[in-house]
Formats: C-alpha cells, structure tokens, sequence
C-alpha cells in the first residue's frame, strides 16, 4: 500500500464517528477558479451504512494529548498513528473535487502540541485551498477549543461551516469520560464565531459586498448511549443550543462500541441505538420546522421517546382533545401536526383546497402516509363518526399496520437474515 | 386525435399551437417513435416550426412567469406520452385562462404533472452526484451516465459554474448525446460507435492519465474507511445508490 493511501485509510477511519456530512447552506459562488458551493448540497456517493458522503472527512493527525475514554483516538488506545502533510491534504481534495467524487472538504484533527498549534496548521491548508488553488467548494472545518479569537477568526474568512463536539450531552456525563474537558470550552468558541456570524449579517445589510464569515454557520455533535442522559436532557441540551448559538445543526450520534477499557462505557458487541438515534432526529425536526415546542414533545413527566412509533405521532396520541382536524379548513400549521401529513403534502392540501373541497381519494394521491393520518383528520367525504376510537385503539391499528422496519430493531429477537 | 411530433421541445410546444389553430383539443402528443397506429383514431404529423413554438413559450412565460414555464419543459424530459398529454391539457387550460390551475393538486393531470416533476428533479440531482469524471492524458475530464430521464439540459450550468477552469465531457449513452465544455464554450456533441466504446472501456484506452488510476484507488479506499461497519444497513445503501447506477460509480467496483 501507498504511504498516502496508508494514511488516508487511517485519518479517515478516525474521523468517521463525526457524522456531520452536510454540505448545504453555502452560496459560496465560483469565482475565477474552480468549485462553487451548492446552496441545498449534494450527497456524491452514501457508504453501505446507509450515511451520506458529500465531504472528505479526514482527520489531519490522529496523535492527541488528550485521553478521552469514548474515543478512538485517545493517547492511550494502541492504534496506528498517522498524520497528513498540508500538500497531501490538499491533492486529495483537489483531485477528488475535480472528478465529482466530493463536495468538499471536512477537516478535523487531534490536539497536538497545544491548541494554536493545531489550528495554525488547519488554517495552512485552508488558505492554500483558497488562495493558492483558487478553490471554492465547500470546507467544513472543526473549530479546535482553547485556540486564539484572532486564529478562529482568520479561518471563519474562508470556510463554509465550522464546528465544535459537545460530546457527551451533559458535563456531568463528559467529566465521566473526558476528566481534562467541559462544555465550557466549547461554549466560548461558539458564542464568539455566532458574534462575528451576526456582526456580519449586520453589516451586510449596509455594505454590498461585505466578506462572508462561517456562511453555513456552525453545528455541534453529542455522543447518544455512552452515558445515562435521558432523551429529554439531551433534547433540552439540544434546544437551548439552538436557541443560544443559532446552530443549523444538532447531530446525535449513537455510541458506537470502540476497543476501551472504561467499565461505564457500552462494551464491544453492545449494538449502537439506531432507533433512539432516529428518534431524537425526528423530534429535532420537529422543533425546527414543525412549530413544536421541547415541552409539548418532551417534558418532566414524559422524558423517554417512544421507540415504536415516532414522535408526531406520540404526541398526537396523547392529546386526542385536538384531533380530528378538518383538513378543509384548518391552518397549515395545525395540518402539519397531523402525523403521516410532512410540509410538502400540507402545502399541496392548502393551494387544492381553494379549488373545492378536498375528499379521501385526492388526499391519498399528495404523498401523505394516509394509514397514520387517517386516524386524525376528516375530508370532504369522511364517513360520520359516532363515539369515539381510543386512542390507544388507534395505536395498535397502526403499530401493526406498519410491522416492518421498526419492529425488527426494536424486538430483542436476533435477526437472521441482517 | 394523435398529433405527431419530432420528439422535441419545439415540436411539443408546436402541438399546442396547432391544436388552437384547429380548435380542437382532444389531442394526445406522441413521437412517430413511440405511435402505434390505431385504425379508429385520427393522426396527423406536426411540423415543428421554430417561431410557432417561440409564440407558444412566450405566451406561457407571460401568463405564469418564467420560471414555472420552465416545469413544462422539466416536465417534457419526463419521456412519457401521458405526461405530454397532461402537460398538453394543463397548457391548454391556461392559456385558455385558467392560470391557477398548476396548483390545484385534487386535479389528476396535475397531480401526474407534478409527480413527474419530482422524480425529474430527483434525477437532476442524483446525477449532479453520481456523475464521475476520468482525466485523460490531454487534460481532458470525461464521464458517461444514463440517467432515467433526459436530466442532461438541466445540469450544464451547474457543471459549467462548478468546473470552469477544466475541459469536460459529459456523455449520455442511452440518448447518445453529450456536452463538451472546452473552457469558454458549450457544444453538444455526437459520437460514433467506436468513440463510445472508447470512453466505456477505459482499460483498454491508452490515452487515461497515468494518474488517474492512483487517485480512483485512493477513492475506493476511502470510501471503504469512512463505513461504520457495525451500522450496516444495506436496505438504506440500496434506496440511495440504486443498482442501476452502481456500474459508473468507482466506489462501487469494489465487491
């Protein structure tokens, strides 16, 4: 094997746990040079797991003075140790970027030396990128904690998006794993880069062509089933970063048992929690751009999600006083809380409904999941209801309607044919 | 009745204008390819003529702005005598002065409209994705596809912004057309038999960049690292990367 494919092999396994892999958000235009950055990104190629390549992950060094338990690259896991030179890193990108294979570059890398340190050496190929190759895709780059406002700031002129892991999604659960971090470490670069971020907005509105910074703003990750947090700690964790910072982002990322000597942490063999993972997206979603609130989702006396179904519908079931909505009359925003019906569908049901009232067989045609849905709205032509179904009633109808997927990964049964 | 069109755009749009001038409009387009003639219906050939169809585009750009005019022809790459057909009938509708109609998804040719829209769009974007360039030793970027429908005409200016500093060409085998950019300029191109066989069966053309091998590999490998093994989840590869795509994707050589 080449030395370089060596490397590559290596800086790209250590960096795969990062599950951020988007590419949108950047208007970054093409400008006398190669690449441009597409504003709703482009997944090039999706991995047999089933997660999306768009960027060249990489690590630039896998050497780290840090020793935290949940990951792979910590100072004392025996593992090859590897590290990239600036041109490297940069033919890589180039010649992947010139032939479609990437949308860009996401550069991370382990703490060596000191934090400066490091990120000099970032910015030394994010700068070459830019100014000496006159490349313009995307570049994703990890912002390294406790590097200088000026260094930080410097690299913000000339990537997309930047971000910084919380990890673990409490302090008390990072102290377990990670005795030498704090969120706080994570907090102040944050704050800082939405500062320049918003400054910028400002200024943009005054001057014309004002200098981007952080285009596609910053996103953060946390470690899901490592520690004990629960789903509403994680989601308030989530909520209040969104709010605060003004994240595109929140990525969860299911523990994935590594070679580890911590008795805390799930052993090798554990499998990772797809569903819960799953799960903690949709209500993520949910909260942007579903006009939910955390509390309505999740709250002091309902602080686990439910594994089985998902939870829109969840909450749909355990508030029957608002259903059925008449979808011939109602606003877009409650039509979008009736499970099965997403923002595409809803938008279609208001722009036909001006045209006559809508019936059953028209709604089923708009891409709705009308075997969910049904149970909670009424058409031009629904039959008269007298009384009323429970709801867990309606629960189990569509819990085993749907048998598929879900079902299998939740059960404990071993799949034979996985 | 079955108005018979080049297969083009133009001829398209010029089914619409005949259809006005005779005042009839139960009308089904249809290329000569694709008609089998049928002894109780009525055909006649549409000649396609430039500035017929330039009035029938202009008038529809003024009456639902340019843009959504813009889905007709998306719509028209669709390669389907139904979707013609719905998108003939909802031309008609609005130049008749029905302009909403485009929005009322409770009406069946929208909703096929509509459909056929999206899974346009879906290719157009996949193949923004799974195209793959292969440098030549002349410098030149080359990558053949065949994608479902005719997504070719919607991507260029993407590739055009995106690779301006590099010469590419962009082949579609099934339609067996392509687009060649040469740094200021965009041509379409044709070639022969013996041309294509070249650019499928690179291993056997001498002219591949020497390093154009080291850097598939070097991709093949990372695509392998950055897999989560013990996420496996081969149901969600196939709904992203279906097989159908997998033979120009060096990713996918690899068994």
């Amino acid at each position: 094997m080449d030395r370089l494919e060596e490397k590559l092999k290596i800086l790209a396994d250590a960096a795969k746990y990062d599950v951020s892999c988007s590419s949108s958000g950047s208007k970054r235009k093409n400008i006398s040079g190669i690449g441009d950055a597409s504003s709703s990104g482009i997944c090039h190629s999706y991995t047999e797991d089933g997660r999306c390549v768009s960027l060249l992950k990489i690590l630039l060094t896998n050497h780290c003075i840090y020793d935290c338990a949940f990951c792979v690259s910590r100072k004392s896991n025996d593992v090859q140790r590897a590290a990239f030179t600036v041109e490297e890193v940069v033919k890589l990108t180039m010649n992947f970027y010139r032939r479609n294979y990437i949308e860009g570059l996401f550069l991370s890398s382990g703490i060596f030396k000191d934090a400066d340190y490091t990120m000099e050496r970032l910015l030394k190929i994010v700068k070459k990128l830019r100014l000496e190759e006159r490349y313009n895709g995307y570049i994703h780059l990890k912002t390294i904690p406790g590097a200088s406002d000026e260094m930080i700031r410097e690299a913000g002129m000339y990537v997309d998006r930047m971000s910084i892991n919380l990890e673990m999604p409490t302090e008390l659960g990072l102290k377990l794993m990670a005795p030498e971090k704090d969120h706080e470490s994570v907090k102040k670069p944050l704050n800082f880069i939405n500062q320049v971020i918003q400054s910028y907005k400002q200024e943009s509105k005054l001057i014309k062509h004002k200098p981007t910074f952080v285009p596609a703003g910053q996103s953060t990750q946390m470690v899901i089933g490592a520690t004990p947090e629960n789903d509403f700690e994680i989601m308030s964790v989530a909520d209040k970063f969104y709010k605060e910072y003004n994240l595109k982002r929140v990525y969860y990322s299911g523990y994935i048992p590594i070679q580890n000597d911590n008795s805390l942490l799930p052993q090798i063999g554990t499998k990772p929690p797809l569903v819960r993972e799953n799960r903690l997206y949709q209500t993520d979603w949910l909260l942007r751009f579903y006009g939910f609130e955390l509390n309505e989702i999740l709250n002091p006396s309902f602080q686990e999600l439910d594994l089985e179904i998902d939870p829109k519908l969840s909450w749909a079931l355990r508030n029957p006083h608002l259903f059925p909505v008449d979808i011939n009359t109602a606003d877009y925003s409650m039509i979008i809380r009736i499970p099965g019906i997403g923002r595409q569908s809803a938008l279609k049901i208001i722009k036909a409904r001006k045209f006559g009232r809508l019936h059953e067989y028209q709604i089923k045609k708009m891409g709705i999941a009308f075997n969910r849905a049904r149970h909670f709205m009424v058409c031009a032509d629904s039959p008269f209801q007298l009384g009323f179904t429970s709801m867990d009633q309606v629960r189990a109808q569509i819990v085993n309607k749907s048998a598929s997927k879900t079902k299998q990964l939740v059960s404990p049964q071993l799949n034979l044919f996985a | 009745m079955y108005y018979i069109f080049d297969g083009t755009y133009y001829g398209w749009l010029c089914c619409v204008f005949e259809a006005f001038e005779r005042k009839d409009f139960s009308v089904k387009p249809i290329t000569k390819e694709l008609y089998l003639p049928d002894i109780f219906a009525e055909d006649i050939y549409i000649h396609t003529d430039s500035e017929k169809a330039s009035r029938v585009l202009k008038g529809l750009q003024e009456r639902i702005g340019k843009n959504i005019a813009l889905d007709f022809f998306r719509a028209f790459l669709f390669e389907s005598p139904e979707v013609w057909q719905a998108a003939f009938y909802l031309c008609v509708q609005i130049f008749k002065g029905n302009k909403d109609i485009l929005s009322n998804f409770g009406n069946d040719a929208v909703m096929k409209f509509s459909d056929a829209l999206r899974k346009v769009s879906r290719e157009r974007h996949r193949m923004k994705a799974f195209v793959r360039f292969q440098q030549s030793s002349d410098g030149l970027y080359f990558a053949v596809f065949e994608p479902d429908f005719n997504v070719l005409p919607l991507i260029i200016s993407f590739f055009k912004n995106r690779y301006t500093d590099q010469p590419w060409i962009i082949y579609d085998l099934k339609r067996n057309y392509g687009i060649y950019w040469d740094k200021i300029n965009i041509t379409e191109v044709e070639l022969n038999a013996a041309e294509v066989k070249d650019m499928v069966h690179t291993s056997t053309m001498v002219s591949l960049d020497e390093q154009e091998e080291y850097y598939k590999n070097l991709w093949q490998q990372y695509f392998k690292s950055t897999n989560i093994v013990a996420r496996k989840n081969m149901k969600l590869h196939l709904r992203h990367v279906p097989r159908r795509y997998w033979k120009y994707l060096p990713e996918k050589q690899l068994t």
